[in-house]
Order: C-alpha cells, then sequence, then structure tokens
C-alpha cells in the first residue's frame, strides 16, 4: 500500500490535472498578445509540462497536504495512517515534497512533513471492496488569502441568502489580489460551523472544472460569480486581465440558526489533485476524486431518475 | 527584454519602468520569512558582501544535495511577498539592496525604499519553480541552514536568464497600486448589482 500511496504523491506534486490544464490553455488565449498576463499564462504551461516530464514539483511550495481516504470495512484506519506517513517521509526524502512542517512557535521545521496535525487526513469507509485516496496540495500563500465571513456583514450589506453569498465572495476575490497566484479555482462553503464551512469550501476543491453543480440555485450562482469575477480585471498573478478565476464551486451545509458563515478557499492556479484506486496489487492512479465523481452529470442524471 | 548583470549599477536600475521585462544574470540571495526578521533584529554581516548592490529572492526552495555534497535547485519558485511588508524597507536600506523578487507586489513602504535606496521589485512567475529553478545554475553557498531549515536559509545563487518584470519601480510606479484601484471600482458596481 505503501508504495501506492508514495506514487499518488510524486504524481499528485509533479502533474497538473487536464481539466486544469485546459482552462490554463483557454486563459492564455484570452489574453491579449504580448500583454504581461499572456506571457504569465505561457510560462504555467511550460513550467507544467517540465515539472511533468521531469517528476519535480510544480510548484515548490508543496502545501498542505491534504488526504481523502476511502477503505473498505476491516482496513484499519491506524495502519493506512502509518503507511501515509511513510511516503510522506520518503516523498520529502525524494524531493518530492518540500520539508513543510514547522513547530507552530518556535518555526523549527520536523524535517520531513510530518507533525502535530500534519499531514491533513480524513478517513472514510465504504462498502466497497477497494481502497481509494484523493490527495490535495494546498500551497500557503493561496492559504493565507482564504478568507471566512459570518453572515450578515453590514459593511458589504450581504445578508442571510444567495445574494449575500455573492457579495462576500466578490469581495474576498477582490481582496486576495494577486497574492494567491491567479488564476484562482475558489472553492466556497456556505453553513456548518466554522471549521466544517471551511471543511466544505476546501472539499469544493476536489472537483473537476468542467463539472456542474446539481443543486440549480448554487450552480446558477457559480456561473455568474466566474462572469463576474473575471470582470474584476486582477488577471493572472495580479497582472491585470482577463481571467481572475478559472471556475468557482460552491457547497452547502446544515448550520444552526444562529450562524451564517461562507468560507472562501482560494486555490492557486497550481491545483494539485491526484487520486489512486487500490484493488489488491494493482493501482490507478488519475484525478478523479470521490468528490468529483459525486458532480459528474451523468451520476447527477441517474440520481434523478 | 532588458538584460541585467548583478552586482547591478544603481543607474541601470534607476532607469527601469513598471511593465519592463528583465532578465537577470549574476548573484541572487533567497531570504523569505526568518531571514527577513533575522535581517532587521541582528542585521548579520555574514551576508553583507552578497546583498551589496545584489537582488533578494523571496523564495523557500526544494533543495537537494548530490553524493559530491553540492546543493541542485529542484524547485524554486517566488513566495508571497507582502508577509517582508514590515522588514523590506529596512532590509533594503541596511544592505542596499537593488532587486526584490518575489510574487504579488509589495505595500507603499517598500515602494518608498525602492525610490530612495534605487531599487526595483521584480515579479517573478508564482508557482513556476521548475522553470525558474533550471536558470539557478549552481548554489554557491547556504547560511543558517540549520538553524532555519531548507526553505528559510539563505541560498546564495548563480542565476542566468532569470525572468520576470518589473511591477514596481524607483519612481514611485506600481502596476499592484493601478490593478488595486482599477478592481476596487469594479468591485462597487458588482456588489451593488444586486
Amino acid at each position: 500500500m505503501k508504495k501506492h500511496f508514495l506514487e499518488l504523491i510524486r504524481r499528485t506534486s509533479s502533474q497538473i490535472p487536464p481539466d486544469v490544464l485546459s482552462a490554463l490553455e483557454a486563459a492564455r488565449d484570452a489574453e491579449a498578445a504580448g500583454s504581461p498576463a499572456r506571457s504569465v499564462l505561457e510560462d504555467v504551461l511550460k513550467n507544467c509540462a517540465l515539472a511533468a516530464e521531469s517528476s519535480r514539483p510544480v510548484c515548490q511550495d508543496t502545501g498542505t497536504a491534504i488526504w481523502m481516504v476511502y477503505h473498505p470495512p476491516g482496513v484499519s484506519p491506524r495502519a493506512l495512517e502509518r503507511d501515509i506517513l511513510w511516503a510522506t517521509r520518503e516523498a520529502t526524502r525524494r524531493s518530492y515534497l518540500r520539508p513543510n512542517a514547522v513547530d507552530a512557535i518556535t518555526g523549527k521545521n520536523s524535517g520531513d512533513n510530518t507533525g502535530l496535525g500534519l499531514p491533513v487526513l480524513h478517513f472514510h469507509e465504504w462498502g466497497k471492496k477497494s481502497l481509494h485516496a484523493d490527495l490535495l496540495l494546498k500551497g500557503g500563500g493561496s492559504e493565507n488569502v482564504s478568507a471566512q465571513y459570518s453572515l450578515p456583514d453590514s459593511a458589504l450589506k450581504a445578508g442571510r441568502d444567495l445574494e449575500g453569498v455573492r457579495r462576500v465572495v466578490i469581495d474576498g476575490i477582490f481582496k486576495a489580489q494577486g497574492q494567491g497566484c491567479g488564476p484562482g479555482i475558489i472553492g466556497v462553503g456556505v453553513g456548518g460551523d466554522r471549521a466544517t464551512s471551511m471543511l466544505e469550501a476546501k472539499e469544493q476543491l476536489f472537483r473537476l472544472l468542467t463539472d456542474r453543480n446539481p443543486d440549480p440555485a448554487l450552480d446558477g450562482l457559480e456561473r455568474r460569480l466566474v462572469n463576474e469575477l473575471n470582470r474584476l480585471g486582477v488577471g493572472p498573478m495580479g497582472f491585470g486581465g482577463a481571467t481572475t478565476v478559472l471556475g468557482v464551486k460552491i457547497g452547502k451545509r446544515h448550520r444552526l440558526p444562529a450562524s451564517f458563515f461562507v468560507s472562501l478557499a482560494y486555490m492557486c492556479w497550481a491545483c494539485r489533485r491526484g487520486s489512486v484506486s487500490i484493488v489488491g496489487e494493482r493501482a490507478r492512479f488519475d484525478h478523479m476524486s470521490q468528490i468529483a465523481a459525486r458532480y459528474r452529470p451523468d451520476a447527477e442524471r441517474k440520481r434523478a431518475s | 527584454m532588458k538584460r541585467i548583470e548583478l552586482p547591478a549599477a544603481e543607474d541601470q536600475i534607476r532607469a527601469l519602468r513598471v511593465g519592463d521585462e528583465v532578465a537577470l544574470f549574476g548573484r541572487v540571495v533567497t531570504a523569505r520569512d526568518a531571514a527577513h526578521k533575522l535581517m532587521v533584529e541582528k542585521r548579520p554581516d555574514f551576508i553583507r558582501p552578497f546583498l551589496q548592490d545584489g537582488a533578494i529572492y523571496h523564495c523557500g526552495p526544494v533543495m537537494k544535495q548530490e553524493k559530491d555534497g553540492r546543493w541542485r535547485a529542484v524547485a524554486a519558485g517566488p513566495t508571497t511577498s507582502i508577509r517582508e511588508e514590515p522588514y523590506q524597507a529596512q532590509v533594503m536600506q541596511e544592505y542596499r539592496v537593488r532587486l526584490v523578487i518575489g510574487k504579488g507586489g509589495m505595500g507603499p513602504r517598500t515602494l518608498e525604499a525602492c525610490q530612495k535606496v534605487g531599487a526595483v521589485y521584480l515579479h517573478a512567475v508564482g508557482g513556476a519553480a521548475v522553470l525558474l529553478a533550471d536558470c539557478i545554475r549552481e548554489v554557491e553557498q547556504v547560511f543558517m541552514l540549520d538553524e532555519l531549515g531548507v526553505p528559510e536559509a539563505f541560498w546564495v545563487c548563480r542565476v542566468e536568464d532569470f525572468r520576470g518584470v518589473v511591477t514596481m519601480d524607483a519612481a514611485g510606479g506600481s502596476l499592484h497600486q493601478t490593478v488595486l484601484e482599477a478592481s476596487r471600482k469594479k468591485r462597487e458596481e458588482l456588489i451593488s448589482a444586486g
């Protein structure tokens, strides 16, 4: 098992998923010839190709590793955790990951990407016989411009409704400017408590850029926000330009009547997500997470019928 | 594309303007959060000869040590610069730095220091870590590796054809300020559109 986890880290750190690459290509083509924004996106695409060829990290900030692991009944999460920790240490030794875990107060680097609360592990037991793991590597620059709002927000005149959500997302992406390595992918979590609201926002980042939200109200807001945020003109790296975001993905969770949180998880263009399905000794690697699978249009149709 | 050799001449740097594309050749020193705090609080002399008329690169690289003991840059893109805003102006003046390289731009104090010292802020492509690592032809030295760890250490590098765009210049120009103001207007329009 642990070798497959190591291979998942290598692939995730060095390969940008095809849906993100296509979106970056479209964004490049939308910028004026000779503009700094276009030259940024040309370099970004060159960098992606080079990283994949040479098995090197797309970005030196190999980020927080967020694991979502789905295991059959009877498989021990503790054993899986040991395997993931081994793979994390080995991946760091092989320079697939930068040593990226430091003591919160002293700043002392653990040297191997493990530490209190790192890597981030979520285990889910499911009914299948196979094991599936999804991995997201989320850089610190984009994490620093992520945000959480508590509605109502009087400064933005944002009430507890979809319009309120729209307003705070516009405000959050305006405030991020070029700091989070745009064009970004924006995960939005509506509801929950402060912790689960942000978790929902981060889980949205596992979705494919090409998918559609089965909830018509959220789907409408996602499409409207992509259009509106791209009219902000912040552009790639904050240089100005046509593409400020590549996608907006919104999920919701039940909340207390007293609370209405909206969380924004900003993901840089280097949206590193990878997946592995393991049956017996065989492993299949791709970029199709279990969360993404829930949002596939065909899955949606099946549920409806 | 403007070619700049490091250490750089003050008049050449003062002549650069926002929007200029630049290719760097010569010595660049990485320094980020812990290094900037150290430079302001302790003003260490060990780094002085490497920064005089030189370039600070906001970068926490992935480095690999080869069997012969030499270090090689594996991935080395810029990190977010604004975190160094509280320190940058003082560091630039203390060490006579001519170029600050990073991503995301910096604030008014750094812009003022650019004018005073005769320096520019050079924006590299965030996330283009492999492309930029390949411009690092040699890792000459490293300082404070044990104390600060790989990402935070001072890596003294020799670069060739390291590309970036000037987004803050010594005449007080800032692309970041321009984009911020324009997008602020757009935000008001979009929010009130309901």
